[in-house]
């Protein structure tokens, strides 16, 4: 288990660094310093503003400089288009927003997701199977770009129910259609793989043997079936994870929940370099931390698996 | 599993088999020919494949029909886009026109072209350079793949999205930029694809007799193993050009794909979004319409051919 552990760790630490290290070498091969304008700055402006944001350093010291600011104190650096902020800020107000939805969802995914997947694989060939199939196609082509616009026109536009967008601190009535929106394809993906699952595991020896003997249905599926269905489930979660955290962007620029991902947009608007990049590496750490944890709890949980 | 009739040689045998009658009652099939006749008598998967052809003839000879340049700004409209701006024949804006007064037509034209290439030409870098990874590895095995396929790992678990977006940033919006970012990314799972396959490939027997008859690695890897691999290989790529599809438009909904006068279905898509609230539905419908309908084929493709190429069917 450790060897497997510190294998996958052999992964997880060499992207982290690259993904770094690329990023920054991105950002200095970009046309133009972040702060060439049209206006050219006078010379000495332009080496005061360079020495204090550390630009006139070579560059490996600042690759070093930036590497050791993001390991040690967890520091992005100074934003460069607002002089008065640093990334850390920025990123500190909208994540949030973003994690309060972006929970919401995944936990709406999972539990919708599941009980409708194995209710499908349970009635297998009736209505609800023909409608958990349906919906998962369906939602296979509707990604959650046109998600938001459907739920505005229908919630907003027509029944006017929900404001069409904004956050207010996270009233309920503006967090609903962002978790839904973000969340349905996932619920799709996860009955999906929930039923499947779930009907060859019913096919099983096992749970004939369980049924031969007279155990209740609902005895079978909750003590012996569910718990090998979840199983592939678990693999999932690692990419429905990073899923839910790139689709956050679309969500918030739909909605204006003014999470991170419309900071992360702003900020490619504006060419706030070392906002994106922060943002790029955080979500980046956040997905291979996932996906690690994951993939440990997958290798611990299911003795099948060989490390 | 099919018993496929040994072809007796006339010559050889030229006593008890009646040619004539043997040729009538046992035409050998190709895999290509029986995979064909399976996928054609799955109707979905024709239907599919027929309004995939018409959005394709649309996106590269709808220009030919239109009013209006996807560029052209038809002023008796704007500022009064939700009176004026509707689909009609009339005024030649068959979709009606965008919120600047352009003529949808053209642009969903325009979009449908960009985005189908832009799927196009990722699922194609997909194969060429996924599949030639992947079969190397495959086929030389021991360190060598453990080391291409530990670059695979990596690369896969960077968020790749992120760093599209920032390559865009940093080298300007452009069609180049984004086949480039897409491309760094699309082959990624088509390599591990083709890696698993060739693994039991190259044990078998026709591999090791080309190997006997002294065919150098690179004729055994391409003459050999590819085109027993062509099968998963057009599968998975019918499945990853939706994909592509959907990376790009999504890009193009956050404003960041293809700069105008160019445009995509995100982008349009994108803009019909946003002003819906005004009324003007058909700025969304209609290339929301052309996407959709697309995916939904390309899917329907995908999993009618995986049906009709799995062995395990015949």
């Amino acid at each position: 288990m450790l060897k497997y552990i510190l294998k996958r760790l052999g992964v997880a630490i060499p992207t982290m660094l690259i993904l770094i290290v690329f990023s920054f070498v991105l950002m200095r091969l970009a046309p133009g310093g972040p702060f060439s304008s049209e206006r050219p700055l006078p010379p000495q402006v332009l080496a005061n503003v360079n020495a204090k944001f550390g630009l006139d350093q070579p560059w490996h010291i600042q690759l070093w400089e930036y590497m050791v600011g993001i390991l040690t104190r967890f520091d992005f650096g100074p934003s460069f288009a607002y002089t008065d902020r640093s990334v850390n800020d920025i990123i500190a107000q909208g994540f949030p927003v973003t994690f309060t939805y972006g929970t919401w969802s995944f936990i709406l995914a999972v539990l919708v997701g599941c009980t409708l997947g194995i209710a499908a694989a349970v009635r297998h060939n009736s209505w609800l199977d023909y409608f958990a199939v349906g919906t998962s196609i369906g939602a296979q082509v509707l990604p959650n770009f046109v998600m938001a616009p459907i739920l505005v026109i229908v919630f907003t536009l027509w029944l006017g129910w929900l404001p069409g967008g904004g956050w207010r601190g996270g009233q309920w009535p503006y967090v609903i259609m962002p978790v839904i929106a973000l969340g349905t394809s996932y619920m799709a993906s996860i009955a999906r793989i929930t039923r499947s699952s779930m009907l060859e595991v019913l096919g099983s020896n096992f749970i004939r043997t369980a049924r031969a003997k007279g155990m209740p249905p609902i005895r079978i599926i909750v003590r012996h079936a569910l718990k090998p269905a979840l199983m592939p489930l678990l693999s999932y979660l690692g990419p429905a994870f990073v899923g839910m955290v790139t689709g956050s962007v679309v969500i918030d620029v739909y909605f204006s929940t003014g999470g991170i991902g419309q900071l992360f947009t702003n900020s490619a608007f504006n060419r706030d370099y070392s906002v994106i990049m922060g943002i790029t590496i955080l979500l980046g750490a956040l997905t291979i931390t996932f996906n690690l944890l994951v993939d440990i709890l997958y290798a611990w949980i299911d003795p099948r698996i060989r490390y | 599993m099919v018993l496929r009739p040994i072809r007796v040689q006339a010559a050889a045998d030229p006593v008890d088999v009646d040619d004539a009658n043997y040729e009538v009652g046992t035409r050998s099939r190709s895999l290509w020919a029986d995979a064909a006749r399976r996928f054609f008598r799955h109707a979905p998967s024709v239907v599919s494949l027929v309004a995939l052809l018409l959005v394709g003839l649309f996106a590269f000879t709808g220009h030919f029909f239109a009013a209006w340049t996807n560029a052209q700004v038809d002023w008796s409209v704007l500022g009064q886009v939700r009176l004026k701006g509707m689909p009609s024949f009339e005024t030649g804006h068959y979709f009606g026109t965008d919120d600047l007064g352009r003529d949808l037509y053209a642009r969903t034209v325009q979009g449908s072209q960009v985005s189908l290439t832009v799927g196009l030409v990722g699922a194609g870098i997909a194969v060429v350079v996924g599949t030639l990874y992947g079969a190397i590895a495959g086929y030389f095995g021991g360190r060598v793949d453990s080391i291409m396929m530990r670059l695979v790992d990596i690369l896969l678990s960077i968020p790749y999205m992120f760093v599209l977006i920032l390559l865009l940033v940093v080298f300007g919006r452009s069609m180049t930029m984004l086949f480039v970012g897409i491309g760094l990314i699309s082959w990624l799972d088509m390599s591990r694809i083709v890696r698993g396959q060739t693994l039991s490939l190259k044990e078998k027997e026709f591999v090791e007799a080309a190997r006997a008859g002294g065919a150098g690695h690179l004729t055994i890897i391409l003459r050999h193993i590819i085109p027993n691999l062509l099968g998963i290989v057009v599968v998975y790529a019918t499945l990853l050009v939706p994909q592509m599809i959907l990376t790009e438009s999504f890009i193009s909904f956050l404003g960041l794909g293809v700069q105008e006068p160019l445009t995509s279905w995100g982008a349009l898509i994108s803009q019909g979004a946003g002003t819906v609230m005004y009324g003007t539905l058909w700025q969304l419908l209609f290339p929301l319409f052309f996407f959709i309908v697309t995916l939904f084929s390309f899917y329907f493709v995908g999993d009618g051919l995986r049906d009709a190429l799995d062995p395990r069917d015949r």
